[in-house]
């Protein structure tokens, strides 16, 4: 009697476990720990569950350390089944290097060359195969600013070209208030550059210089006027801004004591927690001008090389769930991001992400952020550059020099 | 001989760690500098083009000047007010652990911690700036951390402020280990004390001073963690260190190659650095056995 019930609940747990083992298994890295992103991950494992897969999630914080630690484990042959990268060449040397499996039947069957933007096509699809499954897009060159500082300062109407934007920014100085909330870190100097290129220099110097790195472009007098405009929001700028951190500039602008904040659209988080709406307390701006480009960068998950049937399947299953048109909206709605392409119903979202469907379906708009187009070590060197800039007297013409002579290679 | 043996024996973990770990992944370091590797180390051999880019970037030379300033400042000025403190503690006894415990808590703390902490004090819309003008002094000026000139110094205050209390307790261990009749003798001779300790004492301490030095080097050559939570290297590139740039070009900027190659000549410089040192100790060790 006895070994037959220990038989019978040996068979069970037997069975159990090749249930278990028949559900895809992923182990999904990230690095989506703060509060809201936290909670727009969630959304993609329960969406992967309900799929009838089994979602481990191993987070790691900072996004550097995150993909540092992925590509740790691809070399040290203990991948996980998915990690996140921005859409960009941060992951271009691993497909080089043949460490990814593609997931083409899934990109194949539900057409992603239709829907989805060239920008982040261009990074996923290399050689006519798809290495990642982009899952969000963010543009990090946002014009945020707070209705009450514009009331304060009798802003009436939301700057739409770049003269306009200087005319508000000289009106909060003269209120008093600090006109242009920053932070003075490199890469938020970045943003403000890359602003100015978009919006001062326009589409097509932008993609001189990001893209083909066109030596001529980089010396012209257009993109000269470009580094001055950014250099002049510097006189816009509060005296302790250096080594801020982003959140805690959006925070000035949350309490109205500056005007605008330029950021990616991942601080409408910031202002969730502090309970302001768009289109109420704080309004957003994609670009000055009709023509403004709409800079996008975005997050995929590349899924590292393996043999194992399982593994496959589970790879291909996640990118299936991702880039469904449910879990898209439901997660863009937590994460502040947009869905990834034409085709999703953005009526569940907010006010500024529908600014930014709409600026989407347009394709002559639409161009990579600079990591879509340098490598890591180029952005690098010109991330370096333009900070020094921002925070020294250099002469206009010495950094368009340097400029050259960092992109040249 | 068992005994001398077993002795190797009880090394051996630590001299086969010393070898395979430090000296294989330096010269694993020293090969992919030579290299033209990215995300990856490949085998494709550039001579010394990695260290060519290095001395041609003005980031890293401004992070080698950086650290020259930094080193310097911190080794003298910690030297010097661990053995002021301890010679204060030791002539003055009453209240010795109180005080001994107040100036050691600092390096207690973690460099982010005491990084962050100063990060605040300085910051000059609410820091100490703030503070004194509101005492009064509407003019006082203290903006160093947000000064592309001057921020290097802040670091150096609060790696002072930090590693002050460890030179001290060094240097307190120092005074306890001299003989009382050197001072009778020196009292006798109606020296006065600021000189005893100045023409008498710090020669004898020789070894202390050493080994506070050696100490504050190392500490000195691999400044990361604070730089990273005070100034993240800014404002611009003012504040950046060469184990920040390496650290950078490592990972988020996928150039292993010039990483390993600006290490390299960390090692090299480190080694330049602490000959001096070590020498001198041994030769106070010499002085010692004699």
């Amino acid at each position: 009697m006895q070994a037959a019930r220990t038989v019978l609940f040996g068979l069970a747990l037997l069975l159990s476990l090749a249930a278990h083992a028949a559900a895809p298994r992923a182990e999904v890295m990230h690095w989506w720990t703060a509060g809201g992103e936290a909670a727009a991950v969630r959304t993609l494992a329960d969406a992967f569950r309900a799929a009838g897969g089994t979602w481990v999630d191993t987070a790691v914080a900072g996004n550097e350390q995150a993909r540092a630690v992925a590509i740790s484990r691809v070399v040290g042959g203990q991948p996980p089944t998915a990690a996140l990268f921005n859409t960009s060449k941060q992951f271009r040397e691993l497909i080089d290097q043949g460490l990814l499996n593609n997931v083409d039947a899934v990109a194949v069957r539900d057409g992603w060359d239709k829907f989805l933007p060239e920008p982040i096509l261009s990074t996923i699809r290399i050689g006519g195969h798809y290495y990642a499954a982009p899952v969000s897009i963010h543009s990090p060159t946002w014009i945020w600013y707070s209705h009450a500082a514009f009331r304060k300062a009798g802003v009436s109407a939301e700057p739409t070209t770049v003269d306009e934007l200087f005319a508000a920014l000289d009106r909060l100085k003269a209120a008093g208030l600090i006109p242009l909330a920053h932070g003075g870190q490199a890469w938020q100097e970045n943003i403000l550059f890359r602003a100015m290129l978009a919006n001062v220099g326009g589409h097509d110097l932008y993609l001189k210089v990001v893209r083909d790195r066109d030596q001529r472009a980089i010396q012209s007098d257009a993109f000269r006027k470009v580094l001055l405009t950014f250099k002049r929001l510097r006189s816009y700028v509060d005296a302790a801004a250096s080594g801020r951190n982003w959140n805690d500039a959006t925070a000035l602008v949350i309490t109205g004591k500056a005007g605008m904040q330029i950021m990616g659209d991942w601080v409408k988080a910031e202002f969730a927690v502090a309970r302001q709406r768009p289109g109420q307390e704080y309004g957003c701006i994609a670009g000055l001008g009709a023509n403004a480009p709409y800079i996008v960068q975005g997050d995929a998950f590349v899924f590292p090389k393996s043999r194992d049937s399982q593994v496959i399947a589970a790879q291909q299953l996640l990118a299936r769930v991702v880039t469904s048109p449910n879990a898209q909206v439901a997660f863009s709605v937590r994460k502040g991001s947009i869905p990834i392409g034409k085709g999703f119903d953005p009526a569940a979202l907010d006010v500024c992400a529908r600014k930014g469907v709409a600026l989407m379906a347009d394709p002559a708009r639409v161009v990579g952020n600079d990591e879509n187009y340098l490598t890591p070590d180029q952005n690098g060197a010109l991330s370096d550059i333009l900070t020094e800039y921002w925070n020294r007297a250099t002469a206009v013409e010495t950094v368009q020099k340097k400029i050259a002579t960092a992109l040249a290679n | 001989m068992l005994r001398r043996s077993s002795a190797y024996v009880a090394l051996l973990p630590m001299a086969i760690t010393a070898c395979v770990i430090y000296l294989g992944t330096t010269l694993w370091s020293l090969r992919v500098s030579f290299t033209s590797s990215r995300t990856f180390p490949v085998d494709t051999y550039v001579g010394f083009a990695q260290y060519v880019r290095l001395f041609g970037d003005d980031r890293w030379l401004l992070s080698l000047s950086n650290l020259a300033i930094y080193g310097t400042v911190v080794t003298i000025v910690c030297l010097v007010l661990g053995f002021v403190l301890a010679a204060l503690i030791d002539w003055q006894v009453r209240g010795e652990a109180a005080l001994r415990s107040v100036f050691l808590y600092p390096y207690a703390m973690s460099f982010v911690a005491t990084g962050i902490v100063w990060q605040w004090l300085l910051n000059p819309t609410n820091g100490i700036q703030e503070m004194v003008r509101r005492l009064g002094f509407p003019e006082f000026e203290f903006d160093w951390i947000v000064d592309p000139d001057r921020v290097i110094y802040t670091i150096a205050i609060a790696a002072i402020w930090q590693s002050s209390g460890l030179v001290m307790v060094i240097m307190l261990a120092g005074l306890r280990g001299i003989d009382p009749d050197i001072w009778k003798a020196a009292r006798l001779d109606g020296i006065p004390t600021w000189r005893i300790y100045v023409s008498i004492i710090r020669p004898m301490l020789t070894h202390s001073f050493a080994t506070a030095t050696i100490l504050l080097l190392t500490a000195v050559v691999k400044l990361y963690d604070v730089v990273v939570a005070m100034t993240l290297g800014g404002p611009g590139t003012a504040s950046e260190v060469p184990a920040k740039f390496i650290m950078d070009h490592l990972f988020g900027r996928a150039n292993i190659a010039l990483a390993s190659a600006g290490s390299i000549v960390l090692l090299l410089t480190i080694a330049v650095l602490l000959a001096p040192v070590l020498y001198l100790r041994r030769h106070a060790a010499g002085l010692g056995s004699r």
